[in-house]
């Protein structure tokens, strides 16, 4: 810590002593302009290189996804024959409304429902004062260090035991019991609010879950909609649950992403199909778009909520 | 302003009733606590606490699900953990994985953050395209990926043909498995690119304003100013990275694994990918069960080794512990 400062400090305040403060201001003011934009010209043409690096497999999903069957793989950004009714004929190929249906319904319950309940549970850690609330906030911030895997198995069966087998309640049923990660965002923010808020209102007789929903709630929807969007994100790309709780249904039970997958296996020539991957190619930009809307969206919320997590954690 | 009046007004008089007061105002405020984070509570204990004690046992047993039968087996499950060589093949593509991955993820993620965080104008647009990938599905991600590192018409290796180079072919060749899923995950690599971004951005100016005074060059100011500066969000990314990486699943099957008619290649035998194959394609639940306290005393160790490096080289602003 000091023994990292110190030399950084000295570093910085050496030369500074021997250079003479008006010798260097002089050269730099009249060098600068020309490094500058040299400088910012290298970084934007670099930036725009690998920004379209990073854009390349968008333009080739939305170009794969109108061509014929046999000019999927030919690389073209321009389709040589233009093929826009793959967008109508995917509907009959594939149950995709049902997916979409399956898939919104998913994500809007889990993504209300983490929301109310996360938001509760961090009113709760926040702003009452009870015996162990330190210790139960320790053991919620531990959860989060445990890998998924320890409790697949388990709560496979606990689901099994409740009878939810075979239904999507395994892929929401649990946010109802609040998210550690989204608790931990939310506590934050009220934890920023002041206590006399809440005293005022409840010498008015404001009772504890009032305080929650008149006051605190509605001042934390900010953090509320950070919350909500990025289980919607979550929930909506979520690939590993639907495979171990949808799998066994039938097709029209599946979510978008499980039932991409079952496409490529469908069209996939070792498996009898005729490499019909222009469907999947509508499919996969067809799941992809409503992700990209939410992000233009919610772009202020996606990016300060992610980095928030990283300098608060 | 009328809170801190009222209460010395209170205090004296109440000098004795205080404690009494406060335990009564204790009682129903912790009530309410308790109420607000029953929900937690409840869903801590069952899918935490219970989740975990019942894969501690299982570990132990033979599950038959048919039955819903648990026969005690005793360490049967993690001497086949032991013996079966596919768990160590597993662990070694795993780690191979991670420590190729890793690395690359937080060199990219810090260049394009140094990037964006170096122009004055124009960061907002490139870090929403940056951005763009992390929000796309990995399905849909995977699906034009296993399409672009096709080794015979792929878009990468025709890309690669135009300097003469070669491509391999991604998906088949074991040697280029790895490398292939680390080229889609440096694909939506923006989580960490946006966290260290606003590391970056908490980096006083000043300080680089004084040490280009000084005649420091840039490559030493990163060195001496930027890098101490954001170690501790560099340490926060890089323990992220390495646990998702140990856990890697969903890159690997989709890539890997989505079509049941063909063979994967051993190399990209992951580990989640092989618990996930004993747990829900051989119904092998303790085996399952074992191999995730296995990888969940990795994941420990691991981390605890990162912490101590990381001890010794991170920079706390303010020397906080």
């Amino acid at each position: 810590m000091t023994t990292a400062g110190t030399p950084l400090a000295r570093q910085v305040s050496l030369p500074a002593a021997t250079a003479p403060a008006q010798e260097a201001p002089a050269p730099v003011a009249g060098r600068k302009p020309a490094i500058y934009w040299a400088g910012q010209a290298v970084r934007w043409v670099l930036l725009a290189l690998l920004a379209l690096a990073f854009l390349y497999p968008f333009a080739w999903l939305l170009s794969a996804s109108l061509k014929p069957r046999g000019e999927v793989f030919d690389n073209r950004l321009i389709p040589e024959t233009f093929t826009p009714q793959n967008y109508v004929e995917v509907f009959n190929q594939l149950p995709l409304l049902a997916w979409i249906g399956n898939s919104v319904l998913i994500a809007v319950l889990s993504a209300t429902l983490v929301t109310f309940s996360s938001s509760m549970i961090a009113f709760g850690f926040a702003y009452f004062r009870f015996p162990g609330r330190s210790f139960l906030f320790g053991l919620l911030l531990a959860s989060m260090m445990l890998p998924g895997a320890v409790t697949l198995v388990p709560n496979y069966l606990i689901w099994k035991y409740l009878g939810f087998l075979g239904t999507n309640v395994p892929l929401w049923g649990a946010t109802l019991f609040g998210s550690a990660f989204y608790i931990f965002l939310m506590r934050q923010f009220y934890l920023s609010l002041p206590r006399e808020l809440f005293e005022a209102a409840r010498i008015d007789g404001c009772t504890s879950f009032g305080m929650f929903r008149r006051i605190a709630f509605p001042l934390a929807l900010p953090s509320a909609i950070i919350v909500f969007i990025f289980e919607f994100q979550a929930s909506w790309n979520n690939f590993a649950a639907p495979l171990i709780y949808l799998n066994f249904g039938t097709p029209e039970q599946y979510t978008v992403p499980l039932g991409i997958n079952y496409a490529m296996q469908q069209f996939s020539p070792t498996a009898g199909g005729q490499g019909d991957y222009q469907y999947v190619m509508v499919a996969s930009l067809l799941v992809t778009l409503p992700m990209l809307a939410l992000f233009a969206m919610g772009q202020r919320h996606f990016v300060e909520g992610i980095a928030s997590a990283g300098l608060k954690g | 302003m009328t809170g801190p009046e009222l209460s010395p007004a209170q205090d004296p008089g109440a000098g004795q009733a205080q404690p009494k007061r406060r335990r009564r105002f204790a009682t129903g405020e912790a009530l309410a606590g308790y109420a607000f984070i029953s929900p937690w509570l409840v869903g801590f204990l069952l899918f935490t606490v219970v989740s975990m004690g019942y894969s501690l046992v299982l570990s132990f047993t033979d599950y038959d699900l048919s039955t819903n039968t648990a026969e005690p087996v005793g360490l049967k499950n993690y001497q086949l953990i032991v013996e079966d060589p596919k768990v160590l093949t597993a662990l070694g593509n795993t780690f191979f994985y991670a420590a190729l991955a890793v690395p690359l993820e937080i060199a990219v993620a810090l260049g394009l953050a140094l990037m964006l965080n170096g122009v004055r104008r124009g960061s907002g647009f490139f870090r929403t395209v940056f951005y763009l990938p992390k929000m796309t599905p990995t399905v849909a991600t995977a699906a034009v990926f296993l399409l672009l590192l096709n080794g015979n018409t792929g878009a990468i290796n025709q890309f690669l043909g135009f300097f003469g180079i070669e491509g391999p072919q991604w998906l088949v060749d074991p040697a280029w498995v790895k490398p292939s899923i680390v080229l889609m995950t440096i694909w939506t690599v923006a989580g960490s690119m946006v966290i260290l971004l606003a590391a970056l951005q908490n980096v006083p100016r000043e300080l680089y304003e004084a040490a280009s005074v000084d005649g420091a060059s840039k490559v030493r100011q990163f060195f001496s100013i930027t890098v101490p500066l954001i170690s501790s969000t560099l340490f926060f990314v890089v323990i992220v990275n390495t646990i998702a990486a140990l856990q890697v699943f969903d890159q690997a099957y989709l890539l890997f694994y989505r079509d049941a008619n063909s063979n994967a290649p051993d190399a990209a035998l992951f580990y989640g990918v092989y618990l996930y194959q004993a747990a829900f394609q051989q119904f092998n639940f303790g085996l399952a069960a074992a191999m995730a306290w296995l990888l969940f005393a990795i994941i420990i160790v691991i981390t605890f080794i990162q912490m101590r490096v990381g001890d010794r080289l991170v920079y706390y602003e303010g020397g906080k512990q």
